[in-house]
């Protein structure tokens, strides 16, 4: 599949801001299965710093400041990317899921595969009892990782209402758990966090899903923003996607842009300013199959 | 004198001494006489008698408040700022003892930062299975953000601060580490300028080990961090601000290394550069040493709920544009769970045992160490693997059932996050308590600093003790002392610099102190309380000496215009109009005093001016700090049942202090831009207080006549009018002297001239569009001021003088409100605010 992509993002500020910070985390991951073209970064008015490097996990990072008043504020991130099937795995055939959580402690020297990085509680996923209770049922003893994983996405898919009204990017996990509704990034939070109860290594995604739906296919729910998912490490498997809320494992229709341990490690656009009160925000995503090149 | 000589005679001062038996006691050895170390320092002292060492003691408090030496204690609002404590005895430790802890420490420094560089670099010690790399991953302290960042020469730590204790077997073992932005430093500093004053022939005949090399040292190594290529390098301290708990501190070593101290918001990046905003303008920023913890440091890529930090920082370090010391992301190695782990790691990295051992730890991660700290449990203190620790939890044993219970399920649930400790008995040494020398458990925190040539130790360091003999948990959070620590030498000491008064020992530089956005807004309105602060003062004492005076009675002319003065003033209710007893008016100037919880009283003003000089601490002499602390204390003597009599010597000690502080600024101050903040806050400030005064003496309808003197007196003019008219006074007199002439300081014509000095000296090229400095508005109310005939508008009668002079007053006062809105806006609006 290849996709066009463009996502605006744009701020009005009540009062002119003096100087502003921003880290912007828009660069699509270049990834077996995702093969990005063009990518191009726009931002308004002209930074005076537009700085690039790769984060710890990888992703790629543009530091940026301007200087000098201004009122609003523009970033625009477009490309083409190429999408092609992931590598197919079989849930029945994954391992125990006890199995690797034993791989997984990090209490004596690190694996292979550093996933041991993402069993631990990050600022924004505690690791409490209620999660690990919550799916005790789902994880019996040697289970297949993926079939444990997918059911408990199912579950939350189930269980939890998609309700953007529910909750904002502050809104705490347990909140989100008590009140059984919320977004993409909450429900992925939601995952991530039983998976790491069950001492599971699991990774935050953040990217796109197709905004309009080839004929005859439903739209996908959470499309017109960024979307977020997560990555499970299921031993010799690898990192195999989910997304908690389509309850469905990503093909190609998810483009990624970042992975790291929760939100705040891969948030689009974070950004620190002087001299303002409020700002509007707006936000604008677009995703559009493109006809495959003869 | 031999030692036996001397043990017989030591009965006097360690006669009480009673050493527990259970733990090692620095001072008496196992056979109940000294330990020779501190033989010299007993025998200096034996020459004092009982008199002569409290009146040691009492120096000792003096001289520490003297310096100003504050610690804050977070659960204390009353009391920002509890003295520090200091003991008259030393900490003794003889020169072949402390080498082997030097070399210790040095080792140990080599150590972490090794391992800072890897945890921050390849991870190799993950791989290589020496340290779990659940320790990292799983630390919040370890900063993803800083990954990647090597700093120049592989130097993270600059500044190393290790807690030591003795052990019952006399073994020195290491409690903590300080790597992040370790205190103590100044603290040790200032002990030691303290305690050399108070025991100078003790202290020489001693043979100590000078503090003054290492700081020189651990400047100079500062400074030469710097980016290559800047000359004369911009160092700064950066501090969390005025509540913090080690704030007195920090202003201390600003000032004796020569550093401007800064907090966050005075800081800003622009061009991946950290710049220091003055008043006259951005200056670069080369090297920052720190004492805002690793997190807080960045509120862009770190932690985005902080205001402490500078948002760009981390970018402005990755581009290798400013050098922090200690590095950013330093902090992750205080963790007690990497305790466990350093010997392996020291062999692995140095190919060394590691000379100084921790106390015993087990990281509960381990399948093996849990196993052990199940069957120890009862001995041991438990405490979370991340977190360093500070002030030392229970042992497990000594925990009710529930709190144990609970503890345990959270080990058993996330192990990793977990560290058993043994409990340790830290020795005992000599302090002063009620009746003499006392033992007391001691910790020690040693110091090591990045040198030239590698790292180097501070001979000497921060000893303290708790206060109870029984306790062992030392903290100064809790209410413990601390103690000047002496390392002896075993031959003559080089003498560098130290007995010389403080703020000298280093050369100051005159630009290394800059007057940044925010100090210059807070000397403006120190001025402004200062004055405030006077004028209310001698307000109150007017009317206060009237009616304790022999003639006070309700129908005394003068008591009853002040009366109606101060109602004017808003200071008296307004029911006083109809009526009052001397009485009711005693009891509201005893509230306008000392009530605390209301705007305006003596109380609250002198309370707002203590606040602005705590945050300014560092731009005052020590001398100059020292009255305006006085300024509180007077105000704050609260008496069971007000006297007249000591209302009236608080107020008349305020006057002389702020008398003495005015002196102290127009003396000592250098006629900078924050000097010049100062006056200008001071001269607004008169001049609003003397047109209101003028309005409300103008506003009195009867027995006006009777309002004069008080005025007069108010404004500190009698002398001047008297010299001048020879006679009582008249009110075209009066209005000439207060309003139009210049030449008296206490005029509203001397405070427009001071203004407009003041404002054609300030600097103006920054200023936005729009504003003006406003000069030409200040030359104009100085004309209207010299227009004002009094003695014409006399001679067309009284009704014509009031209305005339109370035009003026209130076109004067519009003048002065417009100039202060230009004022405020050009120089004063640029405190942002900050949203993310």
């Amino acid at each position: 599949m290849r996709y066009s992509v463009s996502h605006e993002t744009s701020y009005h500020y009540n009062n002119a801001v003096s100087v502003s910070h921003h880290l912007i985390r828009l660069t699509p991951r270049p990834l077996p299965y995702q093969r990005p073209l063009n990518h191009v970064i726009t931002v308004l008015p002209r930074p005076a710093v537009l700085d690039t490097h790769s984060d710890y996990f990888g992703n790629s990072v543009n530091f940026v400041t301007i200087e000098g008043p201004h009122r609003e504020l523009s970033v625009r991130s477009e490309c083409e990317i190429e999408l092609s099937p992931k590598r197919a795995v079989d849930a029945k055939n994954t391992p125990a899921w006890e199995n690797v959580r034993e791989l997984c402690r990090g209490n004596t020297h690190l694996d292979a595969g550093r996933s041991c990085e993402f069993v631990f509680a990050s600022p924004l996923i505690p690791l409490r009892d209620e999660f690990f209770e919550y799916t005790a049922e789902v994880f019996a003893a040697g289970k297949p990782i993926l079939e444990a994983a997918i059911d408990l996405m199912r579950r939350i898919h189930d269980e939890f209402e998609f309700d953007p009204k529910a909750t904002t990017v502050a809104t705490p996990l347990q909140q989100v758990f008590r009140q059984r509704r919320g977004v993409c990034q909450d429900f992925a939070h939601l995952q991530i966090a039983c998976l790491r109860s069950h001492g599971l290594p699991a990774r935050y995604v953040s990217g796109y899903i197709e905004t309009v739906p080839p004929p005859g296919q439903p739209k996908l729910v959470g499309a017109d923003a960024s979307h977020a998912w997560l990555q499970l490490w299921c031993g010799e498997s690898g990192w195999c996607d989910l997304d908690p809320t389509n309850n469905l494992l990503p093909q190609e229709r998810h483009i990624t842009l970042a992975w790291g341990r929760d939100f705040g490690d891969v948030s689009p656009l974070r950004g620190v300013l002087v001299g303002s009160g409020n700002h509007h925000l707006k936000v604008a995503v677009d995703v559009t199959p493109l006809p495959e090149p003869a | 004198m031999s030692q036996t000589e001397f043990t017989s005679k030591q009965a006097a001062l360690l006669r009480n001494y009673q050493a527990s038996a259970g733990n090692y006691d620095e001072i008496v050895g196992p056979d109940g006489s000294p330990r020779p170390h501190w033989i010299p320092l007993l025998s200096s002292l034996e020459r004092l008698n009982p008199e002569e060492l409290a009146a040691r003691q009492d120096n000792t408090r003096k001289v520490v408040r003297e310096h100003g030496a504050t610690y804050n204690v977070y659960s204390d609002p009353e009391n920002v700022g509890r003295p520090w404590s200091l003991d008259l005895m030393p900490f003794v430790i003889p020169t072949a003892e402390w080498s082997q802890i030097e070399s210790g420490l040095i080792q140990r420094a080599r150590l972490l930062n090794l391992i800072l560089a890897d945890v921050y670099g390849p991870q190799k010690l993950l791989e290589d299975g020496l340290l779990p790399p659940a320790l990292i991953f799983g630390n919040p302290g370890f900063l993803r953000a800083c990954h990647g960042i090597q700093p120049p020469g592989g130097r993270f730590l600059f500044v190393h601060g290790v807690d030591l204790a003795r052990g019952i077997d006399g073994s020195w073992r290491v409690l903590a580490d300080c790597t992040q932005a370790p205190s103590g430093t100044g603290y040790t500093l200032e002990n030691r300028l303290v305690l050399s004053r108070v025991l100078p022939d003790e202290f020489r005949e001693s043979r100590v080990h000078r503090l003054a090399g290492f700081f020189q040292s651990a400047r100079d190594t500062l400074r030469a961090l710097a980016p290559a290529g800047r000359d004369n390098p911009n160092v700064v301290l950066l501090t969390p601000g005025p509540y913090n708990e080690t704030y007195s501190e920090q202003v201390f070593l600003a000032r004796y290394l020569g550093f401007t101290l800064v907090e966050g918001g005075d800081l800003t990046v622009r061009d991946r550069r950290v710049w220091l905003k003055t008043r006259e303008g951005l200056r670069p920023v080369d090297v920052i040493l720190r004492r805002v913890d690793d997190t807080f440091c960045d509120p862009l890529e770190l932690r985005a709920d902080s205001s402490l930090g500078v948002p760009g920082l981390v970018q402005a370090i990755r581009a290798g544009n400013v050098i922090l010391a200690n590095a950013l992301g330093s902090g992750v190695v205080e963790m007690p769970g990497l305790m466990p782990f350093l010997p392996g790691i020291c062999r692995h990295l140095l190919n060394e045992e590691l000379q100084l051992p921790c106390i015993a730890t087990w990281w509960c991660g381990q399948a093996e160490a849990s196993g052990y700290v199940r069957d120890h449990l009862d001995e041991l203190v438990i405490h979370p693997a991340y977190v360093p620790v500070r002030v030392e939890p229970n042992p497990v044993g000594k925990l009710d059932t529930a709190a144990r219970e609970s503890l345990l399920q959270k080990v058993i649930n996330a192990p990793g996050d977990f560290v058993a400790q043994e409990q340790i008995r830290p020795s005992t040494a000599p302090a002063w308590g009620n009746g003499g020398l006392e033992p007391r458990p001691v910790v020690l925190r040693a110091f090591v600093t990045a040198s030239e040539s590698g790292f180097s130790v501070m001979p000497g360091g921060l000893t303290r003790y708790s206060g109870g003999s029984g306790e062992t948990a030392v903290s100064m959070q809790r209410g413990g002392a601390s103690k000047d620590t002496w390392v002896l030498a075993d031959g003559p000491i080089s003498n560098v610099t130290l007995l010389r008064p403080p703020p000298h020992v280093i050369r100051l530089e005159r630009s290394a102190i800059e007057v940044t956005s925010r100090v210059g807004d807070n000397l403006f309105w120190l001025g402004r309380y200062t004055e405030r602060l006077e004028d209310l003062v001698r307000v109150l004492r007017c009317l206060l000496v009237r009616l304790t005076g022999e003639a006070g009675s309700e129908e005394t002319p003068e008591v009853s215009a002040l009366v109606r003065l101060l109602v004017n003033l808003d200071l008296f209710p307004q029911r006083f109009r109809q009526g009052y007893t001397l009485a009711g008016v005693e009891r509201e100037t005893y509230l306008l005093i000392y009530q605390t919880h209301r705007l305006g009283t003596v109380r609250e003003v002198a309370g707002r001016l203590r606040g602005l000089a705590f945050v300014l601490r560092d731009r005052f002499s020590a001398d100059t700090w020292n009255i305006l602390g006085r300024v509180q204390v007077s105000a704050r003597a609260r008496p069971g049942r007000a006297q007249a009599g000591e209302a009236l010597g608080v107020l008349s000690t305020l006057v002389a202090d702020l008398a003495a502080f005015s002196g102290m600024e127009m003396e000592n101050m250098t006629r900078g831009h924050g000097w010049r903040l100062l006056d200008l806050g001071r001269r607004l400030e008169r001049a609003i207080n003397v047109i209101t005064l003028m309005q409300a003496a103008l506003g009195l309808e009867k027995q006006s006549q009777a309002v004069l003197d008080p005025v007069l007196e108010i404004t500190d003019s009698v002398m001047t009018y008297r010299r001048r008219y020879f006679a009582e006074p008249q009110w075209p007199g009066v209005l000439d002297l207060l309003l139009s002439d210049e030449s008296n300081p206490r005029s509203l014509a001397f405070q427009f001239a001071a203004l407009a000095e003041h404002a054609s000296h300030l600097p103006r090229e920054n200023a936005p569009a729009g504003l003006e400095v406003p000069v030409a508005q200040i030359g104009a109310l100085r004309e209207m001021l010299q227009e004002g005939d009094w003695q014409a508008l006399a001679e067309s009668g009284e009704e014509a003088l009031e209305q005339g002079a109370l035009a003026l007053l209130e076109r004067c006062g519009l003048g002065l409100r417009t100039v202060s809105d230009s004022i405020t806006h050009l120089y004063f609006s640029h405190a942002e605010t900050r949203v993310s």
